[in-house]
């Protein structure tokens, strides 16, 4: 069975790919970070909208959180892109979106709402867990220092919380990077778009799946080093000393016994 | 009298059913520290976390040089006043926590700074020169860039009070600050605390520390069961307490 595939041509997806692969590469990587941006903002607000001592902001974030985490991501996808503008009655989503030099296609901003909003939904519990793990205390010294709700989040309790949220968060923009893959649905040249026409011109699945999960590999690979380095950074400046890079990749891989072995 | 700082009247709180504070009135004076005492349950940390409304009073009145604290009055009746002038009236109202909380991803002297440039609006080099006095006036001068997690329980103690003074407070609250001390660095920060006292900061404390009462107090207050039931001067309360509930109360921390 192994005879009848190419390996030249896994060889070439893996080692040389082509100028347009890369492009596709360059997108998916964009998207995934915009998209995270966007959820990590929203996952924000909706943790505080939740937390709020006003009942319709609690309600407002519960049923943002109960449809987008009851409902298929790639339904949520084709909805945005082909149903929002129809449904708000105004161009949410254009054909093209012009930013300085760069310009988006429809489908990019649509599939980058719908992977940010969705994110979002996921986001809030986690900084929502984050903010509940920092004792009540913290606030309440804030507070008789005269520091006033929105002030005390933000320089008090969201650092601390950060700490907490900056594992999961890795682990979501880890799976936000392959997500992506599901933008190939409505037209978006990803990565996954690139090896999806490759395959279909020449009816090698092995060679050009083999290929595109190698790349989805390097970047999730590289990304849980950056995390490593972020999260040495933080635990840095939590504790005002410096913690080995490999005791943070080791706390990547596995935080909950690097947390204990830290104690 | 006119140099009253904290004046109580009557309040009660209560927590679901269990009404904790059952009429609460006491006035402090300016340079007075007072110190309240009593049995776990009692309410008296309730009581003065009422005082910078870090709990709502359901009835009575506290008023910290004159300012209703957490309400203002609409006609005849009281309603909770803003977020922000609340925030305003704290920062004349010092709190010393009794598990310290100073701000783990700050370095001691970036705690006491934090409050007095962000929500006083000082420079940052202002502040951080009455910053660095305070910390050497509690004895931590050397200690200004190490993190709360590098320091010893009465250390972090220390610090926290320095924090509070960089806010210029009219009165500091005490809640029972040495409770969670180990016995060895209890004395350092009682040291800090009364030298504050005889320096005239008005202070109110929860303890149990009869020996800080007895050299730094010029009134005890006992409390039980959500009243005061008994006040004097140190001394009276070492030799001749009035109530039987007081006596007992004294013979078991004594």
């Amino acid at each position: 069975m192994l005879a009848s595939v190419d390996w030249h041509v896994v060889w070439v997806r893996i080692a040389h790919p082509d100028h347009v692969f890369f492009l596709a590469l360059t997108r998916t990587v964009y998207v995934a970070v915009i998209a995270q941006v966007i959820g990590v903002v929203l996952g924000v607000a909706a943790a505080l909208m939740r937390m709020s001592k006003a009942a319709p902001l609690r309600l407002i974030s519960g049923i943002y959180v109960w449809i987008f985490r009851g409902t298929p991501l790639l339904v949520q996808i084709f909805f945005v892109y082909y149903g929002a503008n129809q449904l708000l009655g105004f161009t949410l989503i254009p054909n093209s979106l012009n930013v300085g030099l760069f310009s988006l296609d429809g489908a990019i901003v649509g599939g980058i709402l719908a992977l940010g909003i969705n994110e979002g939904a996921y986001m809030r519990e986690i900084v929502r867990a984050g903010i509940d793990s920092i004792d009540k205390g913290q606030m309440e010294a804030a507070k008789s220092l005269g520091m006033r709700y929105g002030l005390a989040m933000r320089r008090i309790v969201l650092p601390q919380a950060a700490r907490v949220i900056i594992p999961p968060l890795g682990n979501e923009f880890n799976n936000m990077l392959k997500n992506t893959s599901l933008l190939f649905t409505i037209g978006v040249y990803e990565m996954f778009a690139d090896a999806e026409i490759g395959y279909s011109n020449s009816f090698q699945p092995v060679e050009y799946f083999l290929g595109v999960a190698f790349w989805y590999l390097v970047l999730t690979t590289v990304w849980t080093f950056i995390q490593a380095g972020i999260e040495r950074k933080l635990a840095a400046s939590e504790r005002g000393e410096e913690l080995s890079f490999f005791e943070r990749l080791q706390a990547v891989w596995n935080p909950v016994s690097a947390w204990r072995s830290a104690r | 009298m006119t140099d009253v700082v904290m004046r109580a009247e009557d309040v009660h709180k209560r927590f679901g059913r269990l009404e904790v504070l059952k009429g609460v009135s006491l006035d402090v004076s300016q340079r007075e520290t007072v110190c309240i005492i009593g049995p776990s349950g009692s309410g008296k940390t309730t009581f003065i976390r009422c005082i910078n409304h870090l709990e709502k009073v359901d009835g009575g009145r506290i008023t910290v040089n004159g300012q209703l604290i957490g309400y203002r009055q609409k006609g005849d009746k009281l309603v909770e006043d803003s977020e922000k002038s609340i925030a305003r009236q704290r920062t004349q109202i010092g709190m010393v926590f009794q598990r310290f909380n100073l701000f783990p991803h700050k370095t001691a002297l970036e705690n006491v700074i934090e409050a007095p440039i962000r929500v006083l609006g000082q420079s940052k080099e202002q502040a951080t020169e009455e910053g660095v006095r305070l910390l050497t006036r509690v004895g931590l001068g050397d200690k200004t860039d190490t993190y709360p997690g590098k320091l010893s329980g009465g250390q972090q103690q220390r610090v926290a009070i320095a924090r509070s003074l960089a806010m210029k407070p009219a009165l500091i609250l005490f809640d029972e600050p040495t409770s969670a001390l180990d016995p060895e660095v209890t004395g350092e920060v009682l040291a800090v605390m009364e030298e504050l006292a005889h320096e005239g900061m008005t202070m109110i404390v929860v303890t149990h520390e009869m020996g800080f009462a007895r050299e730094a107090a010029d009134r005890v207050v006992m409390m039980d069961e959500g009243v005061i039931i008994e006040e004097g001067t140190p001394e009276h309360f070492f030799v001749a307490p009035e109530q039987e509930r007081t006596k007992q109360f004294l013979s078991k921390i004594l």
